[in-house]
């Protein structure tokens, strides 16, 4: 599905990471494992519209934002930015579209410098990209992205120091950081993970509104909740594959692959009548380094037969979805 | 008429003061009272800095030396806070015991598993030697784990397996009450159900009180029974899960839910704005009224009395208290 | 207003405050270890007066003197009186105006050499922290040949071969003592450089130059200042020790060689522990001082150095009056 429209489309990325061997490995010449962290995963986004990569942990979901912010080098497949190839740029040409895709972090408590107050924080990116304009004008870049932000007046808050902000407030400078140089794209991860329940639906209405601005929005998360809620499309991904993708209320409504049906059963609901009989998997999620072979969710799979042992399968519309951009990647359904 | 069953732990009116580095001291605990019945499973929930933590560690005394602590903990009727540390220390693990925070991370990386959880039991005296190792292998099968990964290192453990020996080491010396700090808040969502199920069968099979902190509202809705939500120090509403969802009677329980994302649910999820209040000074009025959208002419000056509810419910609010409703109409 | 009132901002409240907003409280404070450290620590504050004393010494003193220090003016070894209340050296000089002289060569080189040694390491550890790889490899190889050559003897060789001047001498201990403050370094640079703000910094396009001056750099200034202090004990030291040893400036008066020249001119057979001892204390006094700012700053630095919950005081019970039943 590539329109002009599309503000970026990534397919069949893989990306992997060595596993250190240590010397005696090398001695023993032990083979070279790798972890595989992202096996071929395509999508989409859209201007204006917010999708979710939703998963456990070494599902590969950070690996997949890292790699489409270019912080960590995939191995290969396309990452096309507004038609533009990213794979493969140096980072001198990576640069200028630095400027059109940016990222918010997990911790509020680590992504801003202690030492930079809230002004130094937004501004630096004005000064790391050279843009020609007077401090006056740069001072009004500033408060224009706070007030974006939500962080008014911005009088109040231009000269504290982290240390002098709520965890909340921390990420609204970051943001307000990220929105100092216009981008297109904003790539969030785990953005309100860390953060109090009652401080997090504001900055979660906050990347709604950015959303609803223009702004792309591929966020990461583990929590399906939160996805349900503000993204238009969620893609479920279990080691380093999307198993499952769709609009996000349909997925969550009416899951077609084995794993989403699980997770969604075990996900607490916030009514105590309405507790659905969690289908709990035995185990964890495998090591990425040793993917199953055949369907790799196989061996925890509770409607798994023999034939999944030796088939991967593809994404495809299900038959039990609602719409054909519902898709997931069984082959019993 | 059926006899009720005796609370097995009895918290009231606890307070817990800090003192601060420059002078003056922070109230982190404002007279909490609650009940805990056998194999009860209640909920302790807020926010940081609400105080749900201090509070368990408080009834554990593993409080810091610059704390001072009062009021009344009764365990299984008998009152164990009167001398402080000499009338805890002999309950401690051998009748509650805890599953403190990122637990998980917390043990030695240079001792197998089963030494550690083997420790407590000869700190206390419980059991020695073949003893312990057999009882160790018992408690790792109890809480999920084969008993001959006893002779492992933590390193060697996936994150649910350490918490679930967290868990086994809590167990170690057979408490009645376990207080569980968080115990799910790191874990994938597939490895929190396994542990939440298992927290359940333990309280089911061995008849196990539990109190769980947490922040998240739907773990407490699938698990407790009951629960109490705390704001400041204080517990501004406890009741059975059920009615706290359905019909909540104060504020912030209500404005807490409606926070939380659900999962099918379509309505707007709300924020909720400011921030707590400071406890190192004394707070006039309710601790919740800045915040508050219902917050009428008696909330900013007096603060609210614990109205009681009804089976079992209580909510300290105002706008419960007939007589406050009543003045200003 | 009351300090917990929340923030009504104009466009909504849902904002989350800290306690300063609602105290009308618009200003910023850079965080800083150093107030940090001298508030919380009585030795820090002990430790600066001492070095305040001794530095205003070597700064005004020299300037006070009418003469030469070395001008005799009593008997060789004169004792301590009234006149003299330090005693005078084995030239009949008084000892006052010589350790007056001695303290500014002392800590002058004391302060420079651990300045070369701050520089050289601080450099090194700067580098191979931030650029790794095969910059590192050979940088820290480079160090741990350093680390291994003994210092006294490679002290002897440079004075003997470059001549025994105050500034070969700077040198010398600047060149022996910066592998430890590398060290050092590297470790704090390595952590910083995996802190998600300079990560985001790097992702946003900054360049190399920008990530080390102003983000990681003063992350570790106040580990290299403190180290530096620590560097001024221990050059004082050095320095002390060549020049007792023989190998300081000859025309150069220090502590150490105060406490040469009374060797050389049989103090101890005289009895005249006056011509040792007071500048050995001089000396002692100023490492002592120099190691108690040192320490409380790398305190405050590290809190977790600070042991609290070991303690065997527990926490306090408190009875409370028996509150009226509510009504």
């Amino acid at each position: 599905m590539s329109t002009a429209e599309t503000l970026l489309e990534v397919e069949d990325l893989v990306t992997r990471y060595p596993v250190p061997r240590g010397f005696v490995g090398a001695v023993r010449r032990e083979p070279k494992l790798q972890v595989h962290a992202v096996e071929g995963v395509t999508f989409n986004v859209a201007p204006g519209e917010m999708l979710a990569l939703v998963g456990e942990s070494g599902c590969g979901k950070t690996t997949t934002a890292q790699s489409v912010v270019r912080m960590v080098e995939n191995d290969s497949g396309s990452i096309r930015f507004r038609g533009q190839e990213l794979s493969g740029l140096g980072p001198s040409d990576m640069r200028p579209l630095r400027k059109d895709i940016q990222m918010i972090y997990q911790d509020p408590y680590e992504s801003l410098d202690p030492r930079f107050s809230v002004r130094d924080t937004i501004e630096e990116p004005l000064l790391i990209h050279g843009v020609k304009m007077s401090g006056d004008d740069r001072e009004t870049k500033v408060r224009e992205a706070m007030e974006r932000a939500g962080l008014t007046p911005s009088d109040l808050y231009i000269e504290r120091y982290p240390h002098e902000l709520s965890g909340g407030q921390r990420q609204r400078v970051a943001i307000a950081a990220s929105l100092v140089l216009d981008p297109k794209l904003l790539v969030a991860d785990e953005p309100v993970s860390m953060l109090d329940v009652s401080v997090r639906a504001g900055i979660l209405r906050l990347l709604d509104s950015l959303r609803a601005d223009g702004m792309g929005i591929l966020m990461i998360t583990h929590d399906l909740s939160t996805a349900a809620h503000f993204a238009d499309r969620i893609c479920v991904m279990y080691l380093g594959r999307i198993v499952e993708e769709g609009p996000a209320k349909e997925v969550v409504r009416n899951p077609q692959h084995p794993y989403t049906k699980a997770l969604i059963s075990v996900v607490p609901k916030r009514d105590p009548r309405q507790q659905t009989e969690p289908q709990i998997l035995q185990g964890e999620t495998p090591n990425p380094v040793h993917v199953p072979a055949g369907c790799r969710f196989h061996p925890r799979c509770p409607i798994a037969e023999e034939r999944c042992k030796q088939i991967d399968p593809e994404l495809h519309r299900a038959e039990g979805s609602q719409t054909d951009d519902h898709r997931a990647a069984c082959i019993m359904v | 008429m059926s006899a009720v069953p005796q609370p097995i732990l009895r918290v009231e009116d606890l307070h817990i003061w800090f003192d601060l580095a420059g002078g003056g001291e922070l109230h982190a605990v404002q007279g909490v009272t609650f009940e805990l019945k056998p194999g009860e499973r209640m909920g302790l929930v807020g926010e940081s800095g609400c105080g749900k933590t201090t509070t368990i560690l408080g009834i554990m005394g593993l409080l810091p030396p610059s704390a001072s602590i009062a009021g009344r903990i009764e365990l299984e009727g008998e009152e164990i806070l009167a001398k402080g540390e000499e009338s805890i220390a002999p309950h401690r693990w051998n009748d509650i015991a805890m599953v403190f925070q990122g637990a998980m991370n917390a043990f030695n990386p240079v001792q197998r598993i089963g030494d550690q959880i083997a420790e407590p039991m000869e700190l206390h005296g419980t059991a020695t030697g073949k003893t312990a190792k057999a009882q160790v292998r018992e408690l790792l099968e109890l809480v999920g784990i084969a008993g001959s990964r006893a002779d492992r290192y933590p390193h060697e453990f996936s994150g649910g397996m350490r918490q679930r020996a967290a868990i086994a080491l809590a167990l170690a010396c057979q408490p009645k009450v376990l207080l569980a700090d968080e115990p799910t808040t790191a874990l994938d969502v597939m490895v929190q159900a396994q542990i939440l199920e298992l927290l359940l069968r333990l309280t089911r099979d061995l008849g196990l009180s539990l109190i769980l902190v947490t922040h998240d509202l739907p773990v407490v809705a699938q698990l407790c029974d009951r629960a109490a939500v705390m704001y400041a120090g204080e517990i501004v509403e406890m009741g059975d899960t059920q009615t706290l969802y359905h019909d909540p009677r104060h504020p912030y329980t209500r404005m807490l839910f409606a926070a939380t994302p659900d999962l099918l649910g379509d309505d707007d999820v709300l924020s909720i704005p400011g921030a707590p209040p400071r406890l190192d000074h004394e707070i006039v009025g309710c601790p919740f009224q800045p915040r508050c959208d219902s917050a009428f002419e008696p909330c900013p000056t007096v603060h609210p009395r614990t109205i009681e509810l009804g089976a079992g419910r209580e909510a300290m609010c105002h706008l419960n208290d007939p007589t406050a409703t009543e003045a200003v109409s | 207003m009351s300090l917990d009132q929340p923030l009504q901002s104009a466009e909504g409240l849902e904002l989350g405050t800290t306690p300063e907003d609602a105290a009308g409280l618009g200003a910023g404070r850079r965080p800083s270890f150093i107030r940090q450290a001298v508030i919380t620590q009585p030795q820090a504050i002990v430790g600066l007066a001492i070095l305040g004393f001794f530095v205003l010494v070597a700064l005004v003193g020299p300037a006070l003197l009418s003469q030469d220090p070395k001008t005799k003016v009593g008997p060789v070894f004169g004792h301590p009186s009234a006149e003299w209340p330090l005693g005078l050296d084995g030239g009949g000089a008084n000892m006052i105006p010589l350790l007056i002289a001695g303290a500014r060569v002392s800590l002058e080189v004391g302060f420079l050499a651990a300045l070369v040694a701050m520089f050289i390491g601080g450099s090194v550890g700067l580098a191979s922290g931030f650029f790794g790889g095969r910059i590192d490899t050979v940088l820290m190889r480079f160090t741990d040949y350093i680390l291994v050559i003994p210092d006294i003897p490679l002290m002897v060789m440079a004075a003997a071969l470059f001549g025994r001047s105050l500034r070969n001498i700077i040198i010398i201990i600047g060149i022996i003592y910066w592998t430890s403050t590398a060290r050092l370094i590297r470790a704090q640079v390595l952590s910083v450089r995996e802190r998600v703000y300079v990560k985001r910094s790097r992702s946003l396009g900054a360049g190399n130059n920008r990530l080390i001056f102003k983000h990681i750099l003063p992350q570790v200034a106040p580990l290299l200042i403190a180290n530096m202090v620590l560097m001024v004990a221990l050059a004082i030291f050095a320095e002390t020790f060549i020049a007792f040893l023989g190998l300081g400036d000859p025309s150069a008066i220090s502590w150490g060689k105060l406490i040469e020249n009374a060797f050389t001119d049989h103090a101890v057979l005289n009895d005249a522990w006056w011509a040792i001892l007071w500048p050995g204390v001089c000396v002692t006094l100023v490492i002592l001082a120099c190691t108690m700012v040192g320490q409380s700053m790398e305190d405050a630095l590290n809190p977790r150095l600070r042991v609290g919950h070991l303690s065997v005081n527990r926490f306090r019970v408190r009875v409370l009056p028996r509150k009226p039943p509510k009504p």
